[in-house]
């Protein structure tokens, strides 16, 4: 919904919240159901309503667990059958400076500022332990906003005794604890309440008359930074940019004005504007966003473009480009089904209002952000946080790499008449065997972002993750793909759980970017032979539709399973005896760790 | 700003905060008579006329008020 986006007002939202919120219910989509416990050290009854808004929004139905005021340390560090009974998803705790209980005296030495900054993360670090032992669950934790006002002047951010230095100290504490513990999320409001203005983030009068320690007026921007961060644990961030190139990659049109006419570069204030631009999309995609072109021109003429020596952008750095005459709505779907990824994925980004009414109109789920004015470009994209980064693996850094490998591989494939004779010319290689520690982060990640080769679609954190691959109950499994263009990286993940003498297939997924590779055999062969290790006779598999994993299901046909039970919602459930399953042959090379 | 006007904006504030089509504001109208004006709506309702009539109460006028008389009276006098 736009009023839920970047830049939304936050005086409408909170007059029509009820509204807002029955729309968003109506309009039939699926939701996600997560229970979020708020642990609060103010009034966090706002925060609450608006966070539900912005997570329907992504499409997240939130339940709430909501802690008497102030009660956060009280609530997460005893027993608490309230908030076990309600067992949550994820726990955010809303605190800010004004829970601060000890402050250093401006006269203190450096030691005793310290001191006291150690006393106060330590009551926290508790909590936090607290938190991960009893529930298990990802935790947000707010850090400081600088004071709302500076009793040393300029020095307060420098003596030790200052209270700016002071919150400086306490959030470089968390950020250590972050930094070093899975499943914990740092919300930085200190960022957020600069952006927005200290003095209209924290008002006196809404302590002094409501105990909230920020205004009205902010606290939708807070939630909205919490809601990106929960979106992005639950496996619902965008993945990839559909980006326009007359105007919104560089000043003017190129078909009129020709590659040397363009605005791109040093030289004037328009070329310096989209030269930043494309400098933030090449930092985008060093974190893994996959670029794609989406423009109304000559193909050749386009490429044109990138080809100047002060592109920033070069022809290499897009996993697609679309440049001709098709409708973009068209160009978009077309681009989806190429990467493999779903057009919701995407975020449209074009100048021109009409093609973006047009996206919005006729590609269900994409991002449309209104691009008004090359100056502000970065700003929107970056304040709408389609991308939220809460874990960065190496495949990150390598995703437009792996891209770009795939499209070598198909011009490959068209090189070949027999398809067995291409998947042998990969010389692949695949490493497959029980999770390991150095892959956790990235089987964490497969497990809630894929959506599509995904069979029981089970979203798990990456501590349930550990706790799997410990378990003798469990069979855990990744497979590493590689071939003479590169390495895919972890690209399918299998769980199993042992019941008698039947192991039941919870979760088995794989990455779309490796479809037609073998893969999946070369991975059932193995899951197989391993349930038959541990002694079970028969192995039992799962499909669960949902809106977007249709492509598998009949994936267990494919393998001599034998459906044996459907119900009303499509749910079925496939057998197959260890003795009787027979191995498939593939052209890939298989070792262990 | 004229006593009705204000009376009439606030009837669609309130209808909009309240979620509700059914709102007669007379002066001597009190927390008590609105179905879910609690302390917590309060907060977001005074918050949204403040919004809609681009002014700010002072916190001592806030704690002050006793019904929606008094509250227009402030509107009117600083709106």
């Amino acid at each position: 919904m736009r009023e839920l986006e970047y830049p939304f007002d936050a005086g409408y939202l909170i007059k029509k919240k009820a509204q807002i919120k029955k729309s968003l219910l109506v309009e039939g989509t699926t939701f996600l159901e997560k229970k979020v416990a708020i642990l609060g050290g103010s009034t966090t009854a706002e925060v609450k309503n608006m966070l539900e808004l912005f997570l329907l929004n992504f499409g997240i139905r939130p339940s709430f667990y909501e802690s008497e005021y102030n009660k956060f340390f009280e609530d997460g560090m005893f027993d608490n059958p309230a908030l076990k009974e309600f067992a949550p998803d994820v726990i955010y705790i809303h605190t800010t400076s004004r829970n601060i209980i000890s402050w250093p005296k401006a006269t203190d030495s450096s030691e005793a500022a310290k001191a006291i900054a150690n006393e106060t993360y330590e009551r926290f670090e508790e909590l936090w332990n607290s938190l991960k032992e009893k529930y298990n669950c990802p935790v947000i934790q707010n850090n400081f906003e600088y004071p709302t006002y500076r009793l040393l002047g300029n020095a307060d951010a420098v003596f030790p005794g200052g209270g700016v230095n002071f919150v400086n100290k306490l959030n470089a504490l968390f950020t250590e604890y972050a930094c070093s513990h899975e499943n914990f999320y740092i919300h930085d409001i200190n960022y957020e309440a600069a952006c927005f203005g200290l003095d209209k983030w924290a008002d006196a009068l809404y302590w002094c008359m409501y105990k909230y320690a920020m205004t009205l007026e902010a606290i939708p921007q807070c939630a909205f930074g919490v809601a990106r961060i929960i979106k992005a644990v639950f496996g619902k961030n965008k993945k990839a940019l559909s980006l326009d190139l007359d105007n919104t990659l560089w000043g003017g049109v190129i078909g009129d004005d020709g590659a040397d006419n363009i605005e791109i570069g040093q030289e004037t204030p328009m070329a310096q504007g989209y030269h930043e631009f494309q400098k933030y999309l090449k930092r985008q995609e060093e974190i893994g966003v996959v670029l794609s072109v989406n423009s109304k021109n000559n193909e050749d003429t386009a490429k044109t473009g990138l080809e100047r020596p002060d592109s920033v952008l070069k022809l290499d750095d897009f996993a697609s480009f679309k440049a001709n005459w098709n409708n973009k709505d068209y160009n978009l779907i077309e681009t989806a089904k190429e990467l493999n990824l779903l057009p919701e994925s995407f975020v449209f980004v074009d100048d021109n209002p009409a093609e973006r009414e047009l996206v919005r109109e006729n590609v269900k789920g994409v991002s449309v952000p209104e691009m008004d004015g090359i100056e502000n470009y970065i700003r929107t994209l970056d304040r709408s946080g389609f991308f939220e980064v809460i874990a960065l693996s190496k495949d990150d850094a390598k995703r437009a790499e792996m891209y770009r490998e795939n499209a070598e591989r198909m011009k490959a494939a068209a090189n070949f008449a027999d398809y067995g004779e291409y998947l042998k010319s990969l010389n692949m290689k695949a490493e497959i065997d029980a999770f390991a520690p150095e892959y956790m982060a990235r089987i964490a990640q497969l497990t809630n972002k894929s959506n599509q080769f995904n069979l029981t679609t089970l979203r798990l954190s990456q501590s349930e993750i550990g706790e799997f691959a410990l378990s003798s109950e469990y069979i855990t499994l990744y497979g590493k793909l590689e071939d003479k263009f590169g390495d895919n990286g972890v690209v399918s993940v299998a769980i199993g759980k042992k019941v008698g003498d039947e192991v039941q297939i919870i979760l088995w997924l794989m990455s779309c970017r490796v479809l037609k590779r073998d893969m999946e055999y070369a991975m059932m062969n193995e899951f197989v032979r391993r349930c038959a290790e541990k002694g079970a006779l028969t192995v039992k598999g799962f499909y669960y539709p949902t809106e977007k994993n249709a492509m598998v299901k009949d994936f267990y046909s494919l393998f001599g399973f034998k459906k044996v039970s459907e119900d009303g919602a499509g749910n079925t459930a496939w057998e197959v005896g260890t003795e009787e399953y027979k191995p498939k042959e593939v052209c890939i090379e298989i070792s262990g760790r | 700003m004229a006593r009705e006007e204000i009376v009439a904006k606030l009837e669609e504030i309130f209808k909009d905060v309240f979620d509700t089509d059914d709102i007669k504001l007379e002066d001597s109208t009190t927390a008590a008579d609105v179905d879910g004006w609690d302390s917590l709506m309060h907060i977001t309702l005074i918050g949204v006329i403040e919004d809609e009539f681009g002014i700010k109460f002072p916190m001592k006028d806030i704690v002050g008020m006793k019904n929606v008389g008094q509250l227009i009276d402030k509107i009117a006098e600083l709106a």
